[in-house]
């Protein structure tokens, strides 16, 4: 069968996922608006997921495990945000905010 | 053109992934997500796994982002013209810059196996054998971890009585 990929080195794959997860981790650490952040979490998770694929194809093609894992990823992912803004919309009711720095009960 | 194609959809991921974290206006940012989850689809295609691509365009391109949405929508976070970003913005860009130089440099000092040659594309029954067979119970487990999070979601934002 035609290889797709063919040609492409795995760095390409890992260099590109590392600067997707970076993006992500400025975004969490910077925003303050709490479903901006949600976004920034689904972007680490994205390149976590391009990773277990890309060594999944390259390394080991028969098991394809990191496919499996992926699949399990992106379900957790979907459950997380679920969840999530389920408690930023009940942290807005109740505090009239959605960011997180104006969330500060717990603070001494 | 295999290459072409690889720039061409890192580019969309890498330019909406930044188009996320920078934009002013938080309902952009929520279409620049869709635009990097499906250069993030485009990549798995390339990668000869089709089934996660219709997967990353079903659950992110439909469910997540339209969740996001409307949390967006619910919370005003468009109307409040509010700084969207805290003081800790030049701190957040050295620490996720240190985190892609320690990454790139250990792609760079490791030697990766490069057996791409076998690889072959995974047909849609064979993942659906392996996912029911081998990966049955990790399964059933994901799946009641959706039913819980949702009965959650529903529980946590229900309205109760006295509130507001």
């Amino acid at each position: 069968m035609e290889v797709v990929a063919e040609g492409i080195p795995l760095e390409h794959f890992l260099v590109l996922s590392a600067v997707l997860f970076s993006i992500g981790v400025y975004g969490v650490l910077a925003r303050r608006n709490a479903v901006l952040i949600l976004m920034s979490v689904e972007l680490m998770l994205n390149a976590v997921s391009i990773n277990l694929v890309a060594f999944a194809v390259y390394t080991a093609p028969t098991l394809f495990v990191g496919i499996i894992f992926a699949v399990f990823v992106i379900t957790i992912a979907a459950a997380e945000v679920g969840l999530a803004l389920g408690i930023v919309l009940r942290v807005f009711r109740n505090r009239g905010t959605a960011n997180v720095d104006e969330v500060d009960s717990l603070k001494w | 053109m295999t290459q072409v194609f690889f720039d061409i959809m890192a580019a969309t991921v890498i330019l909406g992934a930044l188009g996320v974290v920078l934009v002013r206006n938080v309902v952009y940012a929520a279409l620049f997500l869709i635009m990097s989850l499906m250069g993030v689809a485009g990549l798995y295609i390339l990668l000869s796994v089709e089934f996660l691509a219709l997967v990353q365009v079903l659950i992110y391109g439909g469910a997540v982002t339209v969740l996001i949405l409307f949390a967006l929508m619910l919370t005003r976070a468009r109307e409040l013209r509010q700084k969207l970003d805290g003081d800790q913005r030049p701190l957040a860009a050295v620490a996720a810059l240190t985190l892609l130089g320690a990454f790139v440099t250990m792609f760079r000092e490791t030697t990766w196996p490069r057996d791409i040659e076998q690889v072959t594309v995974i047909p849609f029954d064979t993942i659906g054998t392996a996912l029911f067979n081998r990966w049955a119970v990790p399964f059933e487990i994901a799946s009641g971890v959706l039913l819980v999070a949702l009965v959650g979601a529903i529980v946590i934002s229900m309205q109760e009585e006295g509130e507001r």
